[in-house]
């Protein structure tokens, strides 16, 4: 019935809608009550999460960076600077897609895409990179270095230490780069040194673990460009603050294309950048329910995932203090997940607290739906999503019908009245050859070719 | 965050006898449980016998920021091989049955959380254990170790790093208990070279925001760097260059290393 108009081409969107979906009722009331806003939360605390459990060695460094972000965050040359970069450079504002035909597989609710995955370099994680590496130069910082899984925030990294002309370091588990030697070698064509990281269990937190020894070495003239809103204050407002261009974005696109906000928001957790930044608009719009959707990998019964909050309990590392996969011992779980993105043991401390609070539910998705979900919407909407955003995809169905199994919505609206934006974090090219073989897609002596390279 | 100087303290004193004898103290670490419990424990009384004077155990743990490779693979070797925390308490009990020489014990602080601070405490403490050596807990963090260390009579060495400020050297000396560990330069855990060159000003600093004893650590592989880092600091402490011995000699290896580092303070 809305028919989505043209892309405005700035920021002069519409601002005076009435905000049709603040009912006041839903789950979200209660919490709110006394309580001014849950936006712009400053850290280092997050409820009883974050703070910095971090080696006395680089609390100067993120003192610093505290200070500059603190100062830039309030500087319109700044501001304006990052504006210009979203827009000329990354492509921004990204596209709000009705997913009509996707839609039709979620019991009458209309879904639409806030597309991420149509930002330069393929995902949310520009945005994030783009602020850090602008506030590095503020520092006076000539070097970069990041972690990464599969390569998606490494490849950002790398894009924008050389748009800004810095040396740019990428560590990446040792297994990780013979899995993704198409990702190395975009970082390498783009100036990137990538180092495999081999020890420990050689995967992303190990990735992160090395790169925060170099920083401790190499502190004076490196900043650590932190590729999720985890980590030790002030990542994880600061990342959430880089990101949070894609709810505010959003918030004003549904608003101009249904005339109200919608009954939900849905989004991938990993470590919680993109999710985190969809969230934040929403956060104090009590008719707005709230999803993140955690990978349930093999499914949560087999120990062989990555659902943090689901099945984590509070502990700390990399510095902050949230949900996280730990023994009894205290020590790391290791996670496993489809989506490498996702591949993480914990999730960034505000997430923690909005779970705990319960503004915002957390709920698993495994291998086998977020599958599913993928090829469903490459099929039915000719985007193929990365594997991670189809976690959202899937978790929105499960809404949508959950919806219709009880009637309506959360806040009581008819589900064929309902909206729902998923965040398509990133685009799935970078999937191809995971998908080809979950749909084994490949010719035999291809398949035999990717699973002997899967063992090496 | 007071500091109630009148609880004894196992490390200050250790620390005061070398003082006494007219040298700097010599700690040595090693990882409970590396290769495996029994010889971890056999390692750690090797020090003693060989003339070190405080002994610093490290808790094996999955993500050690601090560690270069040789005691990251160390650990993971101890984790491989089944290692449990509860097993750590067995080793302090055993290492303190054998030796007077004061047992600490070095630990990222999951661990502890995970176990329950006042739990991991109490343990440590029956169990004999001095005090933690916490490099990934700064005071600002603190609240709840100040109140069961307090509780528990053990000593909280907190770190200090070239890239301290004033105000923070201030208030780490003010938070620690036993010794202030001075992190000789930036970087990890490894043998060095040469002592780095920012090591004496951390010490000189240290002193002058308060504390009575500084110990340093980070690089300090041979006798000659433990005798220049003598010259200044209250303590020298040696980590990688032992747990390497401990990975090619057994605790002989250990003790034969140890007896040479204690060359650098007679």
């Amino acid at each position: 019935m809305t028919e989505q108009p043209p892309r405005p081409d700035g920021a002069e969107t519409a601002t005076t809608d009435p905000e049709a979906g603040d009912s006041g009722t839903g789950p979200a009331a209660a919490f709110l009550e006394g309580r001014d806003s849950l936006r712009s939360a400053t850290g280092p605390y997050f409820g009883a999460y974050g703070g910095r459990w971090m080696p006395e060695s680089l609390i100067a460094a993120l003192d610093e960076l505290e200070t500059t972000f603190e100062k830039a965050r309030a500087d319109p040359e700044f501001t304006a600077e990052i504006n210009r970069l979203n827009r000329s450079y990354s492509g921004r504002p990204s596209l709000l897609t009705e997913a009509e035909r996707f839609s039709e597989h979620a019991a009458g609710a209309r879904i639409f895409l806030k597309r991420e995955d149509l930002n330069h370099t393929g995902s949310h994680k520009i945005n994030n990179v783009i602020g850090q590496a602008l506030l590095a130069r503020r520092m006076g910082k000539t070097r970069l270095i990041a972690e990464t899984g599969a390569g998606q925030h490494g490849v950002a990294s790398a894009t924008a230490a050389a748009l800004m002309g810095m040396e740019c370091v990428v560590y990446m588990g040792a297994e990780d780069t013979r899995r993704q030697a198409l990702n190395v070698a975009r970082m390498e064509l783009l100036g990137a040194k990538v180092v495999p990281v081999e020890h420990g269990s050689q995967t992303l937190k190990d990735a992160i673990n090395e790169a925060l020894r170099d920083w401790v070495a190499n502190v004076d003239h490196t900043h650590y460009l932190l590729g999720t809103a985890a980590g030790a204050h002030p990542f994880p407002a600061m990342v959430r603050f880089f990101h949070e261009v894609i709810g505010d974005e959003a918030r004003e696109q549904i608003r101009e294309q249904t005339g109200r906000l919608p009954d939900a928001v849905c989004a991938c957790i990993g470590g919680g950048s993109n999710a985190i930044g969809m969230f934040h608009a929403f956060l104090d719009d009590p008719g707005v329910e709230i999803y993140g959707f955690e990978a349930g990998g093999d499914g949560i019964d087999t120990g062989r995932h990555a659902a943090s909050i689901t099945l984590g309990r509070p502990g700390v590392l990399h510095g902050a203090r949230s949900y996280l996969m730990q023994d009894e011992d205290g020590q790391t779980i290791e996670s496993h997940s489809i989506s490498a993105g996702l591949d993480y043991p914990s999730v960034g401390p505000e997430h923690s607290y909005l779970a705990d609070i319960g503004r915002v539910q957390y709920e698993p998705v495994t291998d086998a739906e977020a599958m599913d979900a993928f090829r469903l919407l490459c099929r039915t909407e000719g985007i193929i999503p990365a594997i991670e955003s189809a976690h959202a995809l899937a978790g929105s169905l499960k809404v949508a019908n959950r919806w219709a199994a009880q009637g309506v919505t959360g806040a009581g609206r008819d589900v064929e009245a309902a909206v729902i934006i998923v965040n398509l974090s990133g685009r799935g090219d970078k999937d191809v050859a995971t998908a080809a073989q979950w749909f084994d897609l490949l010719d035999k002596d291809t398949a035999e070719q990717a699973a002997a390279g899967e063992e090496q | 965050m007071s500091v109630p100087v009148s609880q004894a303290s196992k490390s200050a004193a250790a620390i005061d006898r070398a003082r006494q004898a007219g040298r700097a103290a010599l700690i040595g670490y090693l990882p409970a449980g590396y290769p495996d419990v029994p010889a971890s424990i056999e390692a750690a009384v090797a020090l003693a016998e060989n003339g070190v004077d405080l002994i610093e155990i490290g808790v094996p743990y999955s993500d050690p920021v601090m560690d270069g490779p040789v005691i990251q693979d160390a650990t993971v070797t101890a984790l491989a091989n089944g290692f449990r925390v509860s097993q750590l308490f067995d080793v302090i009990a055993s290492i303190t049955a054998r030796t007077d020489v004061p047992v600490v014990v070095m630990t990222y602080w999951n661990p502890v959380l995970r176990m329950g601070v006042d739990e991991f405490a109490r343990r440590l403490a029956e169990a004999g254990g001095a005090g933690l050596i916490t490099p990934d807990l700064v005071p600002d963090e603190a609240a709840e170790w100040f109140e069961v260390s307090d509780r528990h009579g053990l000593d909280r060495i907190f770190l200090v790093a070239p890239s301290s400020s004033t105000e923070r050297l201030h208030r780490t000396v003010e938070a620690s208990r036993g010794f202030v560990y001075a992190v000789s330069l930036m970087g990890v855990t490894g043998a060095r070279n040469a002592v780095s060159s920012a090591a004496r000003k951390v010490v000189d600093d240290t002193h002058a925001a308060g504390a009575a004893r500084v110990c340093v650590g980070l690089g300090v592989s041979n006798a000659s760097h433990v005798a220049e880092i003598a010259e200044y600091a209250d303590g020298v402490i040696v980590g990688t260059a032992l747990v390497a011995a401990l990975a090619e000699g057994g605790p002989d290896a250990v003790g034969t290393l140890a007896a040479e580092l204690r060359t650098g303070l007679d």
